[in-house]
């Protein structure tokens, strides 16, 4: 029996898959299909200091193998969050971590803040990433003084493991992750959504309220992949992957290509089961290839 | 100001859900674009509710990547088995049109809320088009609650009439079509059944296409009569985890697909003031 158990930075996860924020809700929306406990780890949908209503309706496209979201954080706020989200997930005993958004520095510092004194929330994800809101999100995220300035301003008040998920809508990705770990990131995730557009040709018309939407999906995944495979020989902290993973085959090459856990998305709106089978089909591969340990595949690419 | 409210139940996160496989046991093309299909599963049907939807994996169609959401058209439990009525618009739904008997095909249900079924009452349908999907199991629950039913449906031409003789066994049947071919001309909001002052009705159900909904909810508000609607936004999970298929209520945005697809359309916001009445069920 291979072992699957795995650890990002403080953080010691059953095994390396986890849930992409935003497209597992908080968990229950998936408890009749799967054992929540069984995954590594779920990553809730992001928290932001005020309330948000996103945007409007439509928020979703569908492209070929992916689609485009445009849904604008759309979240209750980190009170809400605390009062009466966070009860809710001490249901779960795997690791859970909070992906943390907003529009300005402080807003990120005061989510973080209270983030920080819950202690079933093991670790927080800092979106600097999101291309669904006006001001902030992907702002902070495709600039090196920027993003350094947030995480920054955040690790002065998180104690516990501080993720940051870095975007792909940038000229060089391992710039961002190199400036993000010298800010004081324990690790990081890649990659959020790329920018997209979708164009109804019958109504001459966007298809998203917003125009431009955030990509996921298949359809990002080589893209993923490479920029997992640069940043993870560029700095020393763990990397998480993300971006079109659906199956176990896709998580391994992930990991091969230097990620030490991976993030499942959109896969699940396909296949609720989608984590589950992932990890199963991990376990046959590394029994298959006779490898005892799943930290074997960590940047295990011959090349 | 509506005099009383009928409760939309939030049964979506008390029904279990299942992913199943079914089986095709017969696929009928039922005019030049709408096919119904009859499933079986070897496994009991999970309980279900009128206005329901479910969640259809589209195999074979390598242009279809995530699920499509359809109305559960029928659900017999003696016989274990369930109807989609399948209107061909894209590529997910030509594939489906096309089954096979005998295919399997998966499907993730039961979804939503459902219609909230009053007892003893006399109650109006109103399906256009390939809204009447959800009205079949609606109609004969209504039915079996003493209820008086009955059903308007609009389309087109004669041609977009669907299953108006099998809604007979529920109720009163009125049909209308836009060019008069079948039924009395016109758009279904101008019906006579409009014309005659005080509705006698104490619901109103209604499912097709906004405008149509908009116009019926607006009719209804008139004179005091709830009116529950069945939308059809844009879905990526059909279970609330992604928020993509929210529509704009009283109380913020709420997911179409765990909050409705029904809601009373007196939450939903830009529903109400319309004043334009008649509507075209093009869509
Ligand atoms: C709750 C609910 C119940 C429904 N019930 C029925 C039913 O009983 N019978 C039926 O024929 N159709 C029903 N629909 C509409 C049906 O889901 C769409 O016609 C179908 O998704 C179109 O897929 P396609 O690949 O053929 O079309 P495409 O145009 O290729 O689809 C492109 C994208 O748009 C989405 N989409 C297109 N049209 C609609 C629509 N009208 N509503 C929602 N999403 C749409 C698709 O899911 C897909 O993501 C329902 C929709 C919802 C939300
Ligand atoms: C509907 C939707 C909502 C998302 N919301 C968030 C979010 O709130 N915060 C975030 O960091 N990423 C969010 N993402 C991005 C995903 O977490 C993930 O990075 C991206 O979808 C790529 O992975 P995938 O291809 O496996 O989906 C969202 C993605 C989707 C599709
Ligand atoms: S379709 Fe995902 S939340 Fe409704």
């Amino acid at each position: 029996m291979a072992d699957l158990s795995t650890r990002v930075h403080n953080l010691n996860l059953r095994n390396p898959v986890l849930t992409a924020s935003g497209t597992f809700g908080y968990g229950e929306e998936f408890d009749d299909f799967i054992d929540v406990n069984s995954l590594g780890g779920i990553i809730v949908k992001a928290t932001t200091s005020k309330h948000r209503e996103g945007n409007p309706y439509p928020r979703m496209a569908e492209t070929p193998m992916g689609m485009l979201n445009a849904v604008g954080l759309q979240n209750k706020g980190i009170d809400y969050f605390v009062e009466t989200i966070y009860p809710r997930l001490l249901k779960y005993n795997n690791c859970i971590i909070a992906n943390v958004s907003d529009s300005t520095v402080d807003g990120y510092v005061e989510v973080a803040e209270k983030m920080n004194s819950l202690d079933h929330i093991s670790a927080i994800e800092l979106n600097i990433s999101c291309p669904n809101v006006k001001e902030g999100g992907m702002a902070f995220g495709t600039s090196c003084p920027s993003a350094i300035a947030v995480t920054r301003a955040v690790r002065e008040v998180y104690d516990k493991t501080l993720i940051v998920k870095l975007s792909p809508n940038v000229t060089s990705i391992v710039e961002i992750a190199q400036a993000v770990e010298t800010a004081g990131a324990d690790a990081v995730s890649l990659i959020n959504t790329l920018l997209g557009m979708a164009i109804d040709a019958e109504k001459r018309r966007p298809v998203l309220s917003t125009i431009t939407g955030g990509l996921s999906g298949p359809a990002i995944k080589p893209v993923a992949l490479r920029m997992v495979w640069q940043v993870a020989r560029a700095v020393k902290i763990p990397v998480i992957g993300i971006g079109g993973i659906t199956t176990a085959t896709d998580a391994i090459e992930f990991m091969l290509a230097g990620a030490s856990a991976i993030q499942v998305g959109t896969a699940n709106f396909v296949d609720p089961q989608a984590t589950v089978k992932i990890i199963a089909g991990i376990e046959e591969y590394l029994n298959r290839h006779k490898i005892t340990n799943v930290n074997e595949l960590i940047g295990g690419l011959i090349s | 100001m509506r005099t009383f409210f009928l409760l939309l139940p939030d049964r979506s996160l008390i029904m279990k859900k299942y992913i199943l496989d079914f089986k095709v046991l017969s696929n009928q093309a039922i005019n030049y674009n709408h096919n119904l299909l009859e499933l079986s599963c070897d496994r009991p049907l999970p309980p279900m509710l009128p206005g329901q939807f479910a969640e259809v994996r589209v195999d074979g169609s390598p242009g279809t990547y995530l699920r499509r959401p359809f109305s559960i058209h029928r659900a017999d439990f003696a016989m274990n088995t369930m109807h989609l009525l399948v209107k061909s618009v894209g590529d997910g739904t030509r594939t489906l049109a096309q089954l096979a008997t005998g295919a399997i095909v998966n499907i993730m249900l039961p979804l939503g809320n459902g219609f909230p079924v009053t007892e003893n009452n006399d109650v109006l349908l109103v399906g256009g088009g390939c809204g009447v999907a959800p009205l079949w199991f609606l109609a004969r629950q209504l039915k079996q609650k003493g209820n008086r039913v009955s059903i308007l449906i609009g389309g087109r031409s004669y041609r977009d009439i669907l299953l108006a003789d099998d809604y007979a066994q529920f109720g009163q049947v009125y049909v209308s079509t836009e060019d008069g071919s079948l039924g009395e001309k016109g758009m279904v909001t101008h019906h006579t059944l409009f014309k005659k002052g005080k509705l006698p009705f104490t619901t109103i159900y209604c499912c097709g296409p906004d405008g149509m909904m908009k116009a019926i909810s607006h009719i209804a508000e008139k004179q005091d009569i709830p009116c529950m609607v069945s939308l059809e936004n844009t879905m990526a999970c059909g279970i609330g985890a992604c928020l993509c298929c929210v529509v704009d209520t009283k109380s913020g945005n709420r997911c179409v697909c765990t909050d409705g697809p029904v809601f009373n359309s007196n939450e939903l916001k830009g529903w109400s003031a319309e004043t334009e009445v008649g509507c075209s069920i093009n869509e």
